[in-house]
């Protein structure tokens, strides 16, 4: 290695077995020793977890490092031991657990042991290792202690008092200040990624787009982009930028739809309405455009399943024009309230270096101070030819994360302006012949790609027979969710609402 | 905040546009849902919602019969934060081994007369989860179902028109004893 005290990620890779089919990132498998290496570059906070996740004695590790260079570190499990990342790099610590769960891979020295997706439910144990074991027994979970004087709990879920996901919370509070938040998730976990090992390439796309029903165009795109990879298919232009006005068109919907939210649980009702009514506006001209209002199955490996007419293209224009009219009203108004600018400016606060540490996505890292938004910093196509911003803050708190919605809603106004003035003519798909492609060994594919709520990774492996051997989806509420449990801390209460939809963190999408 | 106020009052409220084939869809299914209701019900029924597995897609669609376009509580049909208060519990989602006990719980909290409504194509047998080693199956594996709505996820005047078919077919028996 070049530099033995700061190695790149680069050195690290060079420094293992490199698997040759591995698309577009390089993949190495590593010894103990080069794993701990890089576990001491996430430790000192140079390089940060783009994902972790495990396979029957196997584990492997996507990595980001300074430069922004990408590269998976795979460690074979001996007796399924390997080194605990989180011991050291707390981000790691949830992932290394749901991998103990579904894999039966014992993480040394991981500091919490408790189970995270299994909740002793099953009827079965690491559901997806090579042997896995019998029941599990469904032993009461141990919340963390909060000590001190006149401390309450007050428990939440999983069955919310709303139209929400299932989660529980656990609350600790002193009066009506939170002293400790802790969540346990995983109820929703409908095992997709067992689900998907054996599946066709159509099923598990299937699969994927109903990980998070808000993402399902983001993660559509993410499946689609890796099995192209892996399998090293061209897709045509006019699809690639037919994807990403979809992808626009999701993020409109959801942003418009969190900001109304955010106001809502601060009872400012007028937002929410006159929100919703933009959101609606923009399900309606997706279905007019693509034939389904969340544009669930519109993209597919090899490109998109719908194209897109004149009618489809009117309809996307005035709803551009109609959100412009709109929409700066409604900011004017939020600007402008003080009493509801009381709720949000200073509430729910997060750390900027949490949000590094965390590599936290989406508003939740940007509004943080961490700038970093996968369609400009991996500049995938079409976004390498579009001109956009990528707007960053530094307060962390609820109203940082509203206006960096804002600022993204006229972001993706803009781009969906640019993408219906240039968007090519030509076929919208190529077949995909799985088959052929792969006599000579398996192929892996990934994918990076920013979702509204942050980015999406997509991992892979096509093997005989043109079906799915492993897949892995890593939504970005992973390294959200705990930074919530920050955020919270010294809030009363009655704020959590508020800090829990400005994160909007996605419950399916963790659960899987 | 006036001028948004005022603009609101004088412009003709969303529902009663010009109609497009969606929005004639939406008066008439407003006025049937509107006599039956009242008639059945005397304009309230409260609606628990329980996402027991969902992938949030049925949400999305259910937050929308709140937004002015469908606005479900002119009829009186209002989502309540818990199942001791409905009338009704809408449920979505393959049923996941680890919601089992909450959707069960939630039923059992929910005083008689009441109807339980499927949401979604995999509300009704788990749609493409089924199979799933920490999957159940559809709703009606775990507690009984009055009606199923089906959808990938259903759009809200889909959701409306199940709501009229539920309260049509409850004619003369409203609410079924249960649990």
């Amino acid at each position: 290695m070049a530099r033995k005290n700061i190695p790149a990620l680069a050195d690290v890779i060079e420094a293992g077995r490199r698997i040759e089919h591995h698309v577009p990132w390089p993949r190495a498998v590593v010894t103990a020793k080069v794993w701990n290496l890089a576990v001491e570059q996430l430790a000192a906070g140079r390089w940060s977890v783009l994902g972790l996740w495990g396979e029957p004695d196997k584990v492997h590790m996507a990595l980001l490092d300074e430069a922004l260079a990408i590269g998976v570190i795979s460690l074979d499990c001996r007796g399924g031991r390997y080194p605990s990342v989180g011991q050291h790099h707390p981000p790691a610590l949830r992932l290394e657990r749901a991998a103990a769960d579904l894999f039966g891979l014992a993480p040394q020295g991981l500091p919490d042991t408790r189970r995270w997706l299994d909740h002793g439910q099953w009827g079965v144990s690491h559901p997806l290792a090579a042997q896995p074991g019998g029941p599990a027994a469904a032993a009461a979970y141990r919340f963390l202690a909060a000590e001190g004087e006149s401390l309450h709990q007050i428990a939440v879920g999983p069955v919310h008092a709303g139209i929400i996901e299932p989660g529980h919370f656990r609350f600790t509070a002193g009066g009506e200040t939170v002293v400790r938040l802790e969540e346990r998730l995983g109820y929703v976990h409908k095992g997709i990624e067992g689900l998907m090992a054996g599946a066709p390439v159509d099923r598990a796309a299937k699969l994927a787009g109903r990980t998070s029903g808000d993402s399902t165009v983001a993660y559509s795109l993410a499946f689609a982009r890796a099995v192209e990879a892996a399998l090293g298919i061209e897709v045509p232009a006019r699809a690639i930028w037919l994807r990403a006005l979809m992808a626009e068109l999701e993020r409109l919907a959801n942003h418009l739809g969190d900001i109304g939210a955010i106001c809502n649980d601060a009872a400012f009702a007028i937002m929410h309405a006159h929100c919703g009514v933009l959101r609606e506006r923009v399900l309606r001209a997706a279905d007019a455009a693509f034939g389904h209002r969340l544009m669930r199955d519109r993209i597919v490996p090899g490109g998109t399943a719908s194209d897109l007419n004149e009618a489809g293209t009117s309809a996307i224009r005035s709803l551009v024009a109609e959100i412009r009219k709109r929409f700066p009203h409604l900011i004017e108004l939020y600007d402008n309230t003080a009493s509801l600018q009381d709720r949000t400016v200073a509430t729910g606060r997060l750390k900027v270096e949490l949000a590094r540490q965390y590599a936290a996505g989406g508003y939740v890292g940007r509004a943080s101070g961490r700038d970093f938004d996968a369609r400009r910093d991996l500049a995938f196509a079409p976004y390498d030819q579009l001109t956009f911003d990528v707007p960053v803050l530094r307060d962390g708190d609820v109203n940082a994360r509203v206006w960096i919605r804002v600022r993204e809603v006229e972001q993706s106004l803009s781009l969906v302006e640019q993408i219906l003035g240039r968007l090519p003519a030509g076929p919208i798909s190529v077949e995909i012949a799985t088959a052929g492609d792969i006599a000579d060994g398996p192929r892996e594919g990934m994918a990076l790609v920013e979702g509204f709520r942050g980015d999406i990774l997509v991992w892979l492996r096509i093997g005989e027979g043109g079906t799915v051997e492993r897949c892995h989806l890593r939504d970005p509420s992973w390294f959200q969710w705990p930074l919530l449990e920050a955020a919270i801390e010294g809030n009363i209460v009655a704020d959590f609402p508020l800090c829990n939809k400005s994160f909007n963190c996605s419950y399916s999408g963790h659960d899987l | 905040m006036r001028k948004l106020l005022f603009e609101s009052l004088i412009r003709p409220p969303l529902t009663e546009r010009p109609p497009q084939a969606s929005n004639a869809a939406v008066d008439e299914l407003a006025r049937a849902l509107d006599g039956l209701a009242r008639k059945r019900l005397g304009r309230s029924l409260s609606i628990r919602a329980v996402d027991a597995g969902s992938c949030n897609g049925c949400e999305l669609e259910m937050h929308a019969l709140n937004n002015a376009f469908y606005d479900i509580e002119r009829f009186g049909f209002r989502f309540v934060a818990s199942p001791r208060h409905a009338d009704m519990l809408l449920v979505t989602g393959p049923v996941t081994k680890n919601m089992r006990e909450a959707l069960k719980r939630t039923f059992d909290a929910t005083p008689n007369p009441k109807w339980v409504v499927a949401l979604g194509d995999c509300a009704k047998d788990g749609g493409c989860f089924a199979g799933s080693y920490a999957v159940v199956g559809g709703v009606s594996d775990v507690v009984p179902v009055d009606l199923h709505i089906p959808g990938c996820p259903p759009p809200p005047i889909e959701i409306l028109k199940g709501l009229i078919a539920l309260l049509d077919g409850a004619n003369g028996k409203a609410g079924v004893a249960k649990g």
